[in-house]
């Protein structure tokens, strides 16, 4: 018998999902291996009798835990896909704001209508199996995960910041370059795509689980950085990850 | 059909990017309810950008939407580029032109290949077909394929572009990789007329039905406006991007759950079928040829068009992108330095950024102080614009309908919603409201 998958998505911008559709071929291959109940992107079918749950999307207010709940209640394993659902993603930069002022921003008058709370990744709410993280996650990293599952191993991520990839990858530095990246202390696993194509990190796999907090110094004194640009750039994905700390 | 009594529910209606339901309770044979409503989770992205960096705004607002992340991309770089005044060379303008026709293909691919297929073919997914009719999938998963391979090429990743970003681009392709993807485009013609073809076989499957309704999209003198242009009405005259507010006039309903926008009528309706409607005249000659197959032209009324609207897309998408190349390569592509960072001289300033993506027109409005910092901003999504048409449209379907069964009406409406390629989850300030 062929596992049964289902996707939900909470606040996301379904970029997760829609790698799934971009593994083009593979999805067939794919399909040869478990049978999806559920996932109303693509399909007009549901059923709540499902092994595997892979889950997009931060929670963002109280009414949305009790989904989350049920899809834990029902699923064997849980799978946090994408930086919202992983580490709360981009979500979070509202989370350094009153969240009041948040609200009268964007509805005005309207505002007492909306409940909101601080963006959280999943595993704030109910036990997680197992991470694909980024924003978006790749389709690779993403069949790694699913293969590891379902032969009933725990999928291996790295524990060790995108610079270790970026130097294999002879990447000039984007602080030598006179940018500011916080590869030091996000969790590689990337390949550092994001320097590979001339820009920066922007830490959307979240925070590696001990980041070296002293050569992070030694390079903002180096650079003549300020602990506040650090901050600053922190807020950007590491919103949840650094409130918890 | 007096004694006529049923309710449909559909709540989060499927094969669409975010969360939205259908209400319709019908009694004694009249229509007391018939809703579209949203249920999204609001984001609050206009709140969030605040306080951020004008070099951060793209990467932060791509998130608004996975599909469409190369538009929101594109419209976040044009506003703060026009509030900085910022200018961008030819060759980056045909680059990032490339750009929007590939999240254009990969999208279009995606909804009418993946999403609306399964109705004409009277399955419930694309997973069924994948075993009865292989090779028809196989045709949309390899256009889609090259899509996503464009998008690659051109902005270093599919969703969440890399390379895009203010005053140009960080890393280019080469003309050696930019020829190979024009060899591939040439070669996807016959998957593309093989696609027609099945979309027309199903033609008589799409329903019959004209509403009247205005139709908003970009224009331009010179080309088949997605990048660039003036705001365009098939009602009025057309207007400067800056003028958005006069055309979107987002407001409350206090039945439903989205601010939606009206013009000079009570809705309006964006997207391929508008801009198809809008600028047909520039459409590429296999695209009107595609557009010819299904008797499709300016000015049609008939919502469920959009989807055979997009098809001529994709083969316009195809065709202009091939010139594209073709223009590049007589230029000569300049090459720029690694890890590029063009230079802005960073100034206070509001302007705004509107590109044609996938679902329609999208605005992008920000407001920038000296030191580059955002203060105000606010992003009009073409969903968001589709909400009232796609309620009005519900309302004038549903009587016309209402001698067939609950299931029948129910797929008409969930047909019909989708015939918008709605992306809810883009709804950038979406509303939930409960009035009694």
């Amino acid at each position: 018998m062929k596992p049964k998958v289902a996707f939900f998505d909470f606040a996301g911008c379904e970029g997760d999902q829609l790698q799934i559709a971009n593994l083009e071929e593979e999805i067939l291959t794919l399909l040869g291996h478990v049978e999806v109940v559920s996932f109303r992107e693509v399909m007009k079918e549901h059923s709540d009798n499902y092994d595997i749950a892979f889950v997009e999307g931060s929670c963002t207010r109280l009414q949305d835990e009790e989904r989350l709940k049920q899809i834990r209640k029902n699923a064997k394993i849980v799978v946090a896909i994408g930086s919202c659902a992983t580490i709360g993603g981009i979500n979070s930069l509202k989370n350094h704001k009153d969240l009041v002022n948040v609200r009268q921003t964007v509805y005005g008058n309207k505002a007492n209508l909306f409940d909101t709370y601080a963006a959280r990744p999943i595993d704030a709410v109910i036990p997680v199996d197992a991470y694909v993280h980024g924003c978006p996650m790749t389709k690779e990293e993403f069949l790694h995960v699913v293969k590891s599952l379902l032969l009933g191993k725990k999928p291996e991520i790295p524990n060790y910041p995108v610079c270790v990839e970026c130097k294999k990858n002879e990447n000039v530095c984007a602080f030598e370059r006179g940018q500011f990246c916080v590869g030091t202390v996000t969790r590689a696993g990337c390949n550092s795509c994001c320097v590979n194509e001339g820009t920066i990190c922007w830490g959307c796999r979240g925070l590696v689980d001990n980041p070296n907090e002293n050569s992070q110094k030694e390079v903002l004194i180096k650079y003549g950085l300020t602990v506040d640009d650090t901050i600053n750039k922190f807020k950007l994905y590491f919103g949840w990850q650094e409130m918890k700390k | 059909m007096e004694n006529k009594n049923f309710n449909v529910e559909v709540h989060h209606v499927t094969r669409v990017e975010g969360h939205g339901n259908i209400y319709v309770n019908v009694k004694n044979g009249t229509i007391e309810r018939c809703e579209w409503n949203i249920s999204e989770a609001p984001r609050f992205f206009e709140a969030m950008v605040v306080g951020r960096q004008w070099s951060e705004l793209h990467h932060i607002t791509s998130r608004i939407c996975g599909i469409c992340s190369i538009g929101h991309t594109l419209a976040s770089l044009k506003a703060t580029e026009a509030a900085m005044g910022i200018n961008i060379s030819d060759q980056d303008l045909k680059l990032r032109k490339l750009a929007l026709h590939a999240e254009n293909l990969q999208s279009h691919v995606l909804h009418v290949g993946f999403l609306v297929l399964p109705d004409l073919m009277g399955v419930g997914s694309v997973i069924p077909l994948a075993s009865s009719n292989p090779s028809e999938v196989k045709t949309v998963l390899g256009l889609h394929r090259l899509a996503n391979e464009m998008s690659n090429l051109v902005c270093g990743r599919t969703t969440h572009p890399q390379r895009l970003i203010p005053g140009g681009f960080s890393k280019i392709p080469t003309m050696k990789e930019l020829t190979a993807l024009r060899e591939k485009l040439k070669a996807s013609v016959p998957a593309l007329q093989a696609f027609a073809k099945l979309l027309q076989s199903l033609a008589p499957k799409i329903p019959e039905f004209v509403r009247e309704t205005e139709f908003i999209s970009l224009t331009s003198p010179s080309e088949y406006a997605l990048y660039d242009g003036k705001i365009a009405s098939t009602d009025t005259d057309a207007a400067p991007a800056r003028e958005y507010l006069s055309f979107t006039n987002e407001y409350v309903v206090p039945q439903s759950t989205a601010k939606w926008a009206k013009h000079v009528r009570e809705s309006y309706m964006v997207g391929a079928l508008a801009r198809l409607n809008i600028n047909y005249d520039k459409l590429s000659p296999l695209a009107k040829k595609t557009a010819e197959m299904f008797g499709l032209k300016p000015v049609c009324h008939n919502p469920f068009m959009n989807s055979v609207a997009q098809l001529v897309e994709v083969v316009h998408s195809v065709e202009d992108s091939i010139k594209l190349i073709n223009e590049l390569e007589a230029a000569g592509l300049k090459r720029q330095p690694d890890y590029n960072v063009p230079e802005v001289h960073v100034k206070a300033g509001q302007d705004v950024g509107a590109v044609e993506v996938p679902r329609g027109i999208l605005f992008h409005d920000y407001t920038y102080n000296e030191k580059g910092v955002c203060t105000k901003a606010n992003c009009i999504i073409p969903t968001n614009q589709n909400h009232g048409n796609i309620e009005l449209d519900m309302k004038a379907l549903l009587p016309k309908i209402l001698d067939k069964t609950e299931k029948e009406i129910e797929l008409s409406l969930e047909m019909l919603v989708r015939a918008y390629d709605p992306c809810i989850s883009c709804s950038t300030h979406a509303v939930k409201v409960h009035f009694i």
